[in-house]
């Protein structure tokens, strides 16, 4: 506190304000590592996959729909079924339980944000920002999405059989992408982590400004953005590959060792800039 | 193994030991910063352990799904793993033996981090009763 009296310092002091020095600004919380805990968050609902319910979206809101998601919830129920979903808007956001979701139909913008541990599959399509900031989970899409597919995506794998738009994951900061077709231009830009794959073709400026992460590539590439850079595909990387892709069914006949592997170029690090750690808990 | 500005890690304890600052800003703030692991290495399925078996199949799902991207880090010159749901490093207790290689000290830290954030005692808890509002 510059520029003050030692008087008016005390004064402050005595009415509960005080100068925090920028060094060292820990939280210390003691945890036992053998704290009773369970698989979900102490908060999340108890669901059973075997109950299940179905939604009928046709004349409802997404506001209605999303409450009555959380509402099946309550009463255990662990697989929903969404019909007639019309392509609304913003519907099954900011679920952090585990639960199965099937959607019968498509999805407007903003569909299935904020996920953490649902698996969601939709048999049609998505329109912009499907999944973003999702942090677990899975979320299949049958059919084609629009642009920002996987928008900050933090974790969790996202995947699209068929073809996705344009800045499919920017400034994805986790988990895995895969896209069964193509990607439009800068797919992958500002990529912070994670992982993308692009079974078929990717647009212009793949990967620009990437800061770090991986993205594989199994058709052609129509140009690198800046500081995008092809890199080795390791046998960690073919085992990967074989293994995820295998697991949604988009492995192609002639395996993975056609896929092209793009990274950081590292020239845009500037991790020196990053502020020390904030917070600490001590085990 | 890559790690912090492209440089190769020869030594798993690389950064646990002596008074290993780098950069100028850590000289500057006296502290490692804590990022300079490998964030791209995948994880080696066959070192699960049944705690996260467990728990992959609780959510339904056929791998470790958003805990590939968890690896144990070095912060402060102490092993710890990143929490994300608090922005902030969970330091490993210093008289838990780490194993000798990253792919099997990462999924320690995947263990870890799951008991530390499903616990009742975890910051998220009061968090999400103070500001939940759906």
């Amino acid at each position: 506190m510059a520029g003050v009296t030692q008087d008016q310092d005390t004064i402050a002091e005595e009415m509960g304000m005080h100068t925090i020095p920028l060094r060292g600004r820990d939280i210390k919380t003691m945890f036992r590592v053998e704290t009773e805990g369970g698989y979900g968050y102490p908060f999340a609902k108890d669901v059973d996959f075997n109950k299940r319910a179905e939604i009928d979206c046709e004349g409802k809101g997404c506001t209605f729909v999303n409450k009555r998601i959380r509402e099946l919830m309550d009463e255990g129920h662990g697989t929903i079924v969404l019909k007639n979903p019309g392509a609304q808007h913003s519907l099954v956001v900011g679920i952090l339980n585990r639960l199965n979701i099937i959607i019968d139909g498509s999805l407007g913008y903003f569909g299935c944000g904020l996920l953490d541990g649902p698996n969601v599959r939709i048999s049609g399509r998505v329109g912009w920002s499907f999944g973003e900031n999702m942090m677990a989970g899975t979320a299949i899409v049958e059919k084609n999405a629009g642009s920002t597919f996987g928008a900050a995506l933090r974790g969790g794998d996202l995947v699209c059989r068929r073809s996705a738009g344009s800045r499919t994951g920017i400034d994805q900061k986790g988990g895995t992408i895969i896209v069964g077709g193509d990607t439009g231009a800068f797919s992958g830009f500002m990529m912070q982590r994670g992982r993308m794959v692009i079974c078929g073709n990717a647009g212009k400026n793949l990967g620009d400004s990437m800061y770090d992460g991986t993205i594989y590539v199994g058709g052609e590439i129509q140009d690198l953005g800046v500081d995008a850079v092809q890199g080795d595909l390791t046998d960690a990387d073919r085992a990967w590959l074989t293994r995820k892709l295998k697991m949604y069914e988009l492995l192609p006949k002639k395996g993975v060792e056609h896929f092209t592997k793009i990274v950081a170029g590292k020239q845009l690090w500037n991790y020196d800039n990053l502020e020390p750690t904030e917070k600490k808990i001590i085990l | 193994m890559a790690g912090y500005k492209g440089s190769d890690i020869e030594d798993v304890d690389q950064f646990l030991k002596g008074d290993d600052l780098q950069s100028e800003r850590e000289k500057t703030i006296g502290q490692h910063i804590g990022y300079r692991y490998d964030v791209n290495l995948v994880p080696d399925y066959d070192l699960i352990t049944p705690f996260l078996q467990g728990y992959i199949e609780f959510m339904g799902w056929d791998d470790l799904n958003w805990l590939e991207d968890i690896h144990l880090g070095y912060d402060d010159g102490k092993p710890a793993v990143f929490d994300r749901n608090i922005n902030g490093w969970i330091a490993i207790p210093d008289d838990m033996k780490l194993p000798d290689n990253q792919p099997e000290r990462d999924m320690l830290a995947r263990e870890i981090l799951i008991k530390f954030q499903m616990s009742p005692d975890h910051p998220l808890v009061d968090l999400n009763k103070a500001y939940r509002s759906f």
